[in-house]
C-alpha cells in the first residue's frame, strides 16, 4: 500500500476528464483507430485539444445521444475504438436502449465515458444529476462498469481500456478530486479491487470520488484506535466478489460510500455478496431516494453523510452492534 | 433463366420457407416478412458483395435489418444463401435456438442484434463512416419498416448521414403502409415521407418493392461521389404473395390456420411449376 496516499497530498488541479482526454490524445496520435465521439460535448468533456490536434478522430454527433451511441456501435463493429464522451446524465439514460441492444447485446467495443457524473452538476438539478447510472448499467449483461478514484487511476484505466475488447461504461466527475494514489507506479487490473489501506476492525468500500472520503475517514478512525480497511472498487462490474467476502469475514462489518442513489449501486452490489456469502452488519451511504439538494460536491456530500464525520459515526454504531 | 426470373423464383422459395417456419413455430411476423422478401432476395442473391465461406471478410458489404422483427425472413435468406443449414430453420423460435425472432449476431452473416426499432440506421451510419475513414469500398445497407419511421432516433441518424455525406450508405424503407394497429397514416402520419427524406439531405428513389428489375436497378446503383446517402422507398404490399393476407393489418403477426396454410402453400408452390 505504499502506492496509496492515506494522507492528503498537495491539492490537485487536474480533473479526471482532462486526464482521460490527454491520455486519449497521447495514444490517438499513434493509433488512428482511437476515436472520440461527442454530443456537442467537446468542451464539457475537455476534448477541445483532442479535436484540434486529431480532427479526423473526433466525430461530432450533435445533441442526439441515441444516435451518438448507435454510430459508435457501428464504428466499433468496423474495428474502431470509439470513446463516447457525453454527460453521464444523458448518456446513461437517453441512450440506454442503444447501450443495451447495439452495444452490450451486440458486443460492440464501445467505451462509454459519462462525464460530469453523479452530482457534479450540483446546482443544475435532477435532470443533470446521474445517480441512477450505476444501477442501470450494471444490470445490463455484457457491459462492464468503472469509476476511477483519481487522476492517476483515470490514466491507468483509460490505457487499460484501449486494449480491452469489451464494451464499458465509465463515469467521472466534473471537478478535480484529491489524489488517492501517490503516482501511477502500481498495478491496475480491471475487475480487481485495490486495498488502499489495510485494517481488521471494519471495511470501507468506495468507488470514484468517494474513495478519498473513505481514506480521510480511515485516517480519522486510526486516530481513534480503529483500523479500517479501505477497498477501492474502481470496477463495479465485473465485481470483485472475493475481496468483498474476504473483507466481511476478516473485518466483521462493512460501510459502502458512493456518489449514487443508495438503491442499486455499489452498496447494493456489495450487499448482494455480503448477504449471500458472509452476512455481517452493513451500512450503505449515498444519495437518498429524492431529487438531490443543490450545491457544490463537497456540500452535497456533507449533506448526505458522505463525509468523514458521518462515516466515523456509522463506524462506531456498527462496531457496537 | 434470366436473372429476374431466377430472383423471382428464389423469392417464392423463401416465402415458402418462411410460411413453413411460421406454421411450425406458431409464431412470427408474416405480414412484414412477406412485404420485405423481394427486397431481401434482391440484396442477398444479387446486390450484396458477401461470401458465405468468409462471412466476416473486411471488404464485404454490410446489411443491418433494422426492422428486426422479420428475422424469419432473414434466416430463410441466409439459409438459402448458404450461411446456415436449411435444417436449422426448423428450430425457429424453439427452446434454446440461435434462430430467435430477431437478428442474432451469433449466426454467421448477421452483423448486429436488432429488435428495438430505430437503432439500425445509426449503426449503419457508423459502419459507413468507418468505411470513409479507412478508404474502403464496401457499401452499407439497412432495411427499416415504415411504422419505424415514427422513432425519433431514425431522424437523428438521417441528419448525421447527410452531415457526413455518406454516399456509401443505402437505407431502404419497406413502405407497406400498415403497422400493427392499422394504417401508418392513421397511427401517425408519415406523409409526405419521400420529401421528408429529401429535405434531410438524402437522394430519394421510389420503386415498386416487388419488381425485381426496379429493385436491382435502385440497389445496385453506386452513388459514391455524389455526397448524399440514398433512401430507397420500396412501395410494398403487406403479406405479398398470400392473397388472404395481402394489405390486411390483422396479418401483421398472424399465424395462418391449417386451412390458410395449405391454401397459401398451394398458391406459392404453383408459381414454381
Ligand atoms: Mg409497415
Amino acid at each position: 500500500m505504499t502506492h496509496t496516499a492515506l494522507e492528503r497530498t498537495k491539492p490537485n488541479k487536474i480533473a479526471n476528464r482532462q486526464v482521460i482526454s490527454d491520455t486519449l490524445l497521447e495514444h490517438g496520435k499513434t493509433n488512428a483507430d482511437i476515436l472520440v465521439l461527442t454530443s456537442d460535448s467537446r468542451g464539457s468533456a475537455s476534448m477541445v485539444k483532442f479535436a484540434e490536434e486529431l480532427p479526423d478522430q473526433l466525430v461530432e454527433i450533435g445533441i442526439a445521444e441515441q444516435n451518438l451511441v448507435g454510430v459508435a456501435a457501428g464504428l466499433a463493429h468496423s474495428g474502431k475504438i470509439p470513446f463516447v464522451a457525453s454527460p453521464a446524465c444523458f448518456l446513461s439514460m437517453r441512450s440506454i436502449e442503444q447501450i443495451k441492444v447495439s452495444v452490450a447485446y451486440s458486443q460492440t467495443n464501445v467505451k462509454l465515458i459519462g462525464i460530469s457524473g453523479g452530482i457534479s452538476y450540483g446546482a443544475l438539478g435532477m435532470s443533470h444529476h446521474s445517480v441512477q447510472d450505476l444501477a442501470v448499467t450494471r444490470a445490463i449483461p455484457g457491459l462492464d462498469v468503472m469509476l476511477p478514484a483519481d487522476r492517476h487511476e483515470a490514466k491507468k484505466m483509460v490505457e487499460a481500456l484501449i486494449d480491452y475488447p469489451r464494451p464499458i461504461y465509465l463515469r467521472v466527475g466534473r471537478n478535480p478530486v484529491e489524489d488517492c494514489y501517490l503516482s501511477e507506479d502500481y498495478e491496475f487490473e480491471i475487475g480487481k479491487a485495490v486495498t488502499m489501506h489495510e485494517g481488521t476492525d471494519l471495511t470501507l468500500i468506495a468507488t470514484g470520488e468517494t474513495v478519498r472520503v473513505a481514506l480521510d475517514s480511515a485516517q480519522q478512525l486510526k486516530q481513534e484506535g480503529i483500523q479500517a480497511r479501505v477497498l477501492n472498487f474502481h470496477t463495479i462490474k465485473p465485481l470483485d466478489t472475493e475481496a468483498i467476502a474476504k473483507a466481511a469475514k476478516e473485518t466483521g462489518c462493512v460501510i459502502t460510500l458512493e456518489e449514487h442513489s443508495i438503491h442499486g449501486g455499489l452498496g447494493a452490489a456489495v450487499a448482494e455478496v455480503v448477504v449471500q456469502q458472509h452476512p455481517v452488519p452493513m451500512k450503505i451511504l449515498g444519495i437518498p431516494d429524492e431529487p438531490a439538494v443543490a450545491g457544490k460536491s463537497a456540500e452535497v456530500f456533507e449533506h448526505y453523510g458522505l463525509s468523514v464525520k458521518q462515516v466515523v459515526k456509522v463506524a462506531h454504531e456498527l462496531l457496537t452492534k | 433463366m434470366n436473372e429476374n426470373t431466377r430472383l423471382e423464383r428464389k423469392a417464392t422459395e423463401i416465402r415458402i420457407a418462411v410460411l413453413k417456419m411460421i406454421h411450425e413455430a406458431k409464431a412470427g411476423h408474416i405480414g412484414g416478412s412477406f412485404s420485405s422478401i423481394d427486397i431481401l432476395t434482391a440484396l442477398y442473391h444479387n446486390v450484396l458483395n458477401i461470401d458465405p465461406q468468409n462471412p466476416t471478410d473486411d471488404a464485404r458489404d454490410r446489411f443491418i435489418l433494422s426492422k428486426g422483427h422479420i428475422a424469419e425472413a432473414l434466416w430463410a435468406v441466409l439459409a438459402d444463401r448458404g450461411f446456415i443449414k436449411k435444417e436449422e430453420l426448423k428450430t425457429f423460435c424453439g427452446f434454446g435456438t440461435r434462430l430467435i425472432a430477431h437478428p442474432n449476431n451469433k449466426v454467421a452473416g448477421v452483423e448486429m442484434n436488432t429488435g428495438s426499432l430505430g437503432q439500425g440506421l445509426s449503426v449503419a451510419v457508423g459502419m459507413a463512416l468507418a468505411a470513409k475513414m479507412d478508404g474502403k469500398a464496401y457499401r452499407t445497407f439497412t432495411l427499416m419498416g415504415d411504422g419505424e419511421q415514427a422513432e425519433g432516433s431514425v431522424w437523428e441518424a438521417a441528419m448525421s448521414a447527410a452531415h457526413y455525406k455518406l454516399d456509401n450508405l443505402v437505407a431502404i424503407i419497406d413502405r407497406n403502409r400498415l403497422q400493427i394497429s392499422g394504417t401508418t397514416e392513421d397511427v401517425m402520419t408519415l406523409e409526405p415521407l419521400p420529401s421528408k427524406w429529401t429535405s434531410f439531405g438524402w437522394h430519394v428513389v421510389e420503386v415498386d418493392g416487388h419488381n425485381m428489375n426496379q429493385l436491382i436497378e435502385a440497389l445496385s446503383t453506386n452513388r459514391r461521389g455524389s455526397g448524399k446517402p440514398t433512401l430507397i422507398m420500396a412501395n410494398t404490399i403487406k403479406t405479398k404473395g398470400i392473397p388472404a393476407g395481402e394489405n390486411n393489418p390483422a396479418w401483421h403477426h398472424h399465424v395462418p390456420s391449417d386451412a390458410q396454410y395449405k391454401a397459401a402453400l398451394n398458391e406459392l408452390e404453383a408459381k414454381l411449376t
